[in-house]
């Protein structure tokens, strides 16, 4: 492969607690459409929870990286510190003002406020990201 | 021990081989070293990212060229 295929700064971690809520869904949602529009990329929370050393290396040695957590239960937090990997960007979107509820018909508004306030807590340089700077082609290497 | 050298071919996954190779030969220990460019093959291992080196299965670092003296650590536990 060519150097071109390289990203510059490399992705921001996406970790979503994925959990069976609207919150969990919310969380989950916004990781996916985060990582459509280049901001960052959904990872495998199961695989770190699972302590499976590639998933839980990358998430020790990534420079940037947010957890969405979807309710104050704090999955998503503890699979972290389980397998010390440090925090880093943090949310919990109970405290955005969103309840917990079992209504899975998402809404546009919330995905729309999770994924400012994900952006927000991932870093200004994260967020300053232009998605032309991230790889197009599904390369991952850091240079 | 057999380690892995997971990259595409970019300049840091060439140093990351480099590295492994010259910590091989300085600490004197017996490994195979493989270098792993096929996309398929090095998602498997779950990374984010690459360059990555894995000893003996275990992912040791991602994202990054480790130094000489990291290595020798990893090689010798």
């Amino acid at each position: 492969m060519a150097e071109e295929c390289c990203t510059p700064n490399g992705d921001v971690m996406i970790l979503a607690c994925s959990g069976g809520s609207n919150v969990g869904q919310l969380a989950n949602q916004a990781a996916v459409e985060l990582t459509q529009e280049g901001f960052g990329k959904i990872f495998c929370l199961a695989g770190i929870g699972g302590h499976l050393s590639g998933f839980v290396q990358s998430a020790r040695d990534v420079p940037q990286m947010v957890a969405i957590d979807g309710c104050p239960v704090g999955c998503t937090k503890a699979i972290l510190e389980h397998a010390e990997v440090p925090l880093k960007g943090y949310l919990v979107l109970t405290e955005l003002g969103i309840e917990k509820n079992n209504d899975f018909k998402l809404g546009r508004e919330e995905i729309e406020k999770v994924k400012a306030a994900a952006k927000e807590s991932a870093g200004e340089g994260a967020a300053s990201a232009k998605p032309s700077e991230k790889t197009p082609s599904g390369c991952s290497c850091t240079c | 021990m057999e380690i892995k050298v997971l990259g595409p071919g970019c300049p840091k996954c060439q140093q990351t081989e480099k590295n492994v190779k010259e910590a091989i030969s300085e600490s004197g220990v017996a490994a195979n070293v493989e270098k792993v460019t096929d996309t398929m093959e090095i998602a498997k291992y779950g990374v984010f990212m690459t360059p990555s080196v894995v000893i003996d299965g275990e992912v040791k670092c991602v994202g990054k060229v480790p130094k000489k003296d990291e290595i020798k650590a990893w090689i010798s536990d």
